[in-house]
């Protein structure tokens, strides 16, 4: 269901020079689902990761808030608690594997934005997306628990980002606020009450489409949206995008490499009022 | 030649008799070397008990007293006063201590007999390296200084004037008053602030033993108990003092208005003005970032329409050096910043204002004469009072601010009286401690404020249904009935918690002061010492020291004053004797004692190439004496020749 | 899921909780909290729930954690960490409500048809089997395994995702599964005085 992360994330990342390679032979991070049954095993699946990063001297980037909860929850809690590091640090030594705490966990959004930087960004628009009206929508796990890369509560990075791309983030009081993620399937009145919350919410606020930078976040608002409108009556129609998709529309790509054909509720109609070509 | 000495085995009743041996102590005592008489006594604290050793030294001759008893701490003192009267320096006696550190820590007699004799064993040897100390006394100048001129220095001031003593009061704004100056009224009796403190503002400005020095501030403090300089700065208000009537015509005829910091900018003053109308002194102050003629070189209006010519625009900086003998620090408080708790929606959504911000729109004379209205003008229908806003929280303070739940109950009942709006209150707990506190809380009860259990988790304009739509939504769990609440309010008041002062850190180095763990002021006891401090002649009172209410602030205030009026009526006070002394042959120049003393009473002369230590601001603690790698330091009554005798007998 | 290790069998439900939470850092700082109420009101799904998150610690206080366990409350925790983020005490409550997923599946107290337990067995088992997640086996397992008539509904949607190469029908199998295996098994927990180890030890020793 990520295809069209992973393509806009690869032409983005060549586009802006960020030299990203997927770790080789990475394992699921488990996420909360795997927390949920066996904590140890959980923080050895993020260690391994971990661990196989570190072989390879790089830092380990991110598309899913969700891992970087994770990860980052191993890499944290292994420098902090002893006996866990010597637990897991034992298990990693049945595959030859050993970490050493030195890599650093980022989501794509905050290398983009602290390292590529506004002007070499700006400099590669091509497109102007100005006057669409974007409600940046960032959930909960990019900036909970740990609130390293941005305010906990009303973060700001996305925003940036899309002002630098020429497009207008509304204000969205909601931004951080949880989408339901699983709780879509296991409790589907209460996880879609979230969704319903955060899509009226952005409508109010004058968004035409919603940006989003977790693809758990993407199904719950994008694919689930018509169980939304099913079960509270509404008749939402709004189109969700990635991050890396609107990046990679404001410098230039077609929609078919940057997987926007491949969505459910189509952005053409909104992309079109809007997309001129500027150089 | 040898000594004389004197022992003496206490039984302190059934406390050491019971388990240690005591006569037998004694006579083992009387076997070593130049004990002349060894006797063990019932109370030899008591009065019959110092008489029988003063009678030994007067009629043996003793040249070396040890008494073996209870710890130092309790008698040691008692006994060096006896010794003293009877003619022997009061330092050529040894307290061994055979109860806390023998009889108190086992029951096993033979044990506790044979250590208690190893302890009289090591005092006897050390006493005989005693030596006669003579314990410095310096005069006590009679002047104070008193940094800070709110509700706490005022009082502090006013107590030592009336009582003859000559004061400085500094103080950083250009008027006296403090925070209280900008409360409407106060709990629990609802007085109204400025008509209790203006009236103390007068006799402050008015008393001949008060200098006070406005607009100055404290840059430099130097010297030791009963002798300290003082260096005061004082800012050019760019109108004199002297010549200035206080009539305001300056200020009425000033064309430029900026936000005014009294008003927490929600009102206007001029350029040239004075904080509030009641001010003292009631001079005015030149605001020289904003003044034109300071930022563009144009108007000077004031000095045209000043009838006594006091405008001075070329006014310069004072720098000034004062002698006194004792200094109260009453320094206040700052209040917590909300903007760090994003959630609460402070700066962000209109119509949450801060608890201080509220004093000022209910004050009479604030930017909306008295009357609680909202951004847009209109009365609020609905209000909501926010507790422990940046307390009780580890995210930010840990401690509780002690005030705000009373403050936030005199808010409840100010909106009551003038308006019609419903009253919410969220807090976690009630703490109506004080005197009148807990009536104050009941009052509240009776006037229909609506008390909710449950800390506020977030303020937010997000309306969930039709009547929260445009309003400010409280959510809180009224933990009570456990159900999470939406109280949609049109103003939310946050109760700030209170924090140190931010140049509370300056000031604690500039007076050679500690802060605890919170920031705040360290007191030398938590319980029996509250507003003395570590450093001698140094005084904290009020909410320098920690959060408190204005009840508190004054009986500090009063009592710092007490302390450093019982220092001066001393006229003298005795310097610290076992303090530690630099051998300037053996030093070496390398300054590693320079910087670890905790009382910065070492410093380095670069002519001699050696450390000397300032004997007045040493407090004895050793640490300089322990770091020392060429040994140079010694200290007095702790040499290292007594300090080896105790350990060799021991080890014997 | 195997039953609890007979050692953690003989504590109190309470006491084992204690001491699993006493392996994150900062997990004693539960002892701290003042029952203020922030993390029930800051937890968007609490209005659904049984017990508050605030009630959850009155509960284990109170040793009564069994009937939070067998409530729904737990399951409906989306791990938003608001409540960690928020709580004045500092206590990480997110993490407090995993140990609670973990002991209710431990100790047999889920209640009776809860979907959340199922799915996060389901999603073990997978990338358990693969190293990684296969989203359509989980969802059409999930469904099959709690509300098969739902399926029905959701092949039109199912179809429209499949047409757009969104639904990935082979499974990626990573070379480190056997790794991954040996890893788990060699795993095992320094034991503490008077502390118990976690699940993962039990092959240990």
């Amino acid at each position: 269901m990520n295809k069209a992360y992973d393509k806009s994330t690869r032409i983005v990342c060549k586009a802006l020079d960020v030299k990203i390679s997927e770790l080789d032979d990475w394992n699921c991070c488990g996420a909360s689902a795997y927390m949920s049954i066996d904590e140890l095993k959980s923080h050895l699946l993020s260690a391994r990761n971990l661990a196989l990063a570190e072989k390879e001297k790089k830092d380990l980037v991110v598309v899913c808030p969700a891992c970087l909860t994770t990860l980052n929850k191993t890499n944290h809690y292994m420098g902090e608690n002893p006996r866990l590091k010597r637990t897991i640090g034992s298990a990693l030594r049945a595959a030859n594997l050993q970490y050493f705490g030195t890599v650093k966990v980022r989501h794509l959004l905050e290398v983009i934005v602290n390292d590529v930087g506004e002007n070499e960004i700006k400099a590669r628009v091509k497109r102007s997306l100005s006057g669409l009206k974007v409600a940046p929508y960032y959930g909960c796990q990019l900036t909970r628990p740990f609130g390293e890369i941005d305010d906990k509560e009303f973060p700001m990075l996305l925003d940036r980002l899309l002002t630098w791309l020429g497009v207008e983030p509304v204000n969205f009081p909601m931004k951080a606020k949880c989408c339901g993620g699983m709780l879509a399937m296991t409790s589907e009145k209460v996880g879609l009450n979230l969704a319903r919350g955060l899509i009226q919410n952005a409508l109010d606020n004058g968004a035409e489409m919603i940006s989003t930078i977790c693809p758990l976040c993407h199904m719950t608002l994008e694919a689930y949206q018509g169980n939304v409108n099913k079960l509270f009556g509404t008749k939402y129609n709004i189109p969700i995008l990635y991050f890396t998709q609107l990046i990679g529309l404001a410098f230039g790509f077609s929609r078919k490499a940057l997987g926007i054909n491949e969505e459910l509720i189509p952005s053409q109609p909104v992309l079109e009022k809007y997309l001129e070509v500027v150089r | 030649m040898a000594e004389k000495i004197g022992v003496y085995v206490c039984h302190c009743g059934t406390n050491i008799g019971k388990t240690v041996d005591c006569k037998a102590v004694a006579d083992y005592a009387k076997g070593l070397p130049d004990v002349v008489v060894a006797r063990d006594y019932q109370y030899t604290c008591s009065d019959p008990g110092q008489e029988m050793i003063k009678k030994d030294i007067r009629e043996l001759s003793l040249t070396r007293v040890v008494v073996a008893s209870c710890s130092p701490l309790m008698h040691e003192g008692t006994f060096r006063r006896a010794v003293g009267n009877a003619g022997l320096n009061p330092f050529l006696f040894q307290m061994a201590n055979i109860r806390e550190q023998c009889s108190w820590i086992t029951e096993d007699r033979h044990l506790a007999t044979e250590r208690a004799k190893a302890i009289v064993g090591a005092a006897v040897m050390r006493v005989a390296y005693n030596e006669p100390i003579e314990v410095k006394k310096v005069p006590v100048d009679p002047n104070v200084l008193i940094v800070g001129g709110g509700i706490t220095g005022i009082e502090a001031a006013l107590q030592l004037a009336d009582a003859g003593k000559h004061v400085y009061l500094v103080e950083k704004e250009p008027t006296i008053g403090g925070y209280m100056a900008r409360f409407d009224k106060t709990f629990p009796t609802l007085d109204c602030a400025a008509c209790i403190l203006t009236p103390k503002m007068v006799f402050v400005g008015q008393h001949e033993n008060i200098d006070l020095l406005s607009y100055s501030e404290v840059i430099g403090f130097q010297g030791y108990v009963g002798n300290f300089t003082a260096t005061v700065r004082r800012k050019p208000r760019y109108v004199d003092e002297e010549k200035c009537n206080g009539c305001g015509t300056c200020e009425t005829k000033c064309p430029l208005s900026v936000p005014s910091e009294f008003e927490c900018g929600m009102g206007k003053r001029k350029a040239i003005y004075r904080p509030f109308p009641q001010a003292v002194p009631s001079t005015p102050v030149i605001d020289r970032e904003h003044c034109l003629y300071f930022t563009k070189g144009v108007c000077k209006v004031c000095q045209k329409f000043c009838p006594s010519g006091a405008i001075d625009f070329d006014q310069k900086e004072k720098v000034v050096d004062l002698k006194v003998g004792t200094a109260i620090l009453a320094t206040g408080f700052d209040l917590f910043d909300p903007s760090r708790i994003k959630e609460y929606g402070y700066k962000r959504l209109p119509n949450v204002i801060t608890s201080l911000e509220f004093e000022r729109l209910t004050h009479a004379s604030g930017p909306t004469g008295g009357k609680i209205l909202l951004k847009n003008g209109k009365a609020p229908e609905s209000v909501a009072i926010v507790h422990c806003v940046g307390s009780r929280d580890r995210n930010y303070n840990e401690y509780c601010s002690r005030v705000c739940c009373m403050y936030s109950l005199k808010t409840a009942h100010l909106v009551h009286e003038k308006t019609e709006a419903k009253v919410y209150e969220f807090y976690i707990d009630m703490r109506a401690f004080g005197k009148g506190y807990e009536e104050f809380y009941k009052r509240l009860l009776e006037e229909d404020v609506t008390f909710i259990r449950g800390r506020v988790a977030e303020v937010t304009d997000v309306a969930q249904e039709q009547s929260e739509k445009g309003k400010l939504v409280v959510v809180a769990e009224d933990t009570l009935l456990g159900i999470v609440r939406r109280i949609p309010v049109d103003m939310v008041v946050l109760s700030l918690g209170l924090e140190p002062r931010k140049d509370a850190v300056q000031v604690a180095h500039t007076f050679s002061i500690s802060r605890s763990k919170d920031g705040f002021f360290l007191e030398k006891h938590p319980k029996l010492a509250p507003v003395s401090t570590a450093a001698d002649g140094v005084y904290i009172a009020g909410s320098c020291q920690g959060p408190k209410d204005i009840p508190d602030s004054v009986a500090q205030g009063a009592a710092a004053a007490a302390n450093a009026l019982s220092l001066i009526d001393r006229k003298e006070v005795e310097l610290e004797p076992t303090v530690a002394l630099i051998d300037e042959e053996s030093c070496s120049g390398c300054k590693i004692c320079v910087g670890l003393c905790p009382y910065n009473a070492i410093t380095f002369d670069s002519t001699k190439n050696v450390a000397e230590i300032t004997v007045a601001l040493c407090k004895g603690c050793g640490v300089c004496v322990a770091s020392c790698p060429s040994g140079a330091i010694e200290q007095q009554n702790f040499t290292n020749r007594q300090l080896l005798a105790e350990v060799e007998a021991i080890c014997a | 899921m195997a039953l609890a290790h007979p050692d953690r069998q003989a504590h109190s439900l309470g006491e084992v909780f204690l001491q699993d939470i006493y392996r994150i850092p900062g997990g004693e700082k539960i002892k701290e909290c003042i029952q203020c109420g922030t993390c029930s009101a800051s937890c968007p799904t609490s209005y659904a729930m049984d017990y508050t998150p605030r009630e959850v610690i009155a509960a284990l206080r109170a040793g009564m954690l069994d009937r939070v366990l067998k409530s729904n409350t737990i399951w409906l925790c989306a791990s938003c960490y608001s409540c960690t983020v928020r709580c004045p005490s500092g206590i990480k409550l997110t993490d407090v409500m995993y140990e609670l997923k973990r002991l209710a599946i431990e100790f047999g107290l889920t209640p009776k048809r809860a979907a959340a337990p199922v799915l996060s067995k389901l999603f073990v088992n997978i990338v358990d089997k693969y190293g990684r997640i296969s989203e359509t086996e989980l969802v059409s397992k999930f469904y099959l395994k709690t509300n098969p008539f739902a399926m029905l509904n959701m092949i039109p949607r199912a179809t429209k995702l499949f047409l757009r190469g969104r639904l990935p029908m082979i499974p990626h199998k990573i070379r480190g599964t056997s790794e991954l295996k040996k890893c788990a098994g060699s795993m095992s927990e320094p034991m503490i005085a008077g502390l118990r180890p976690g699940l993962g030890a039990k092959k240990a020793s």
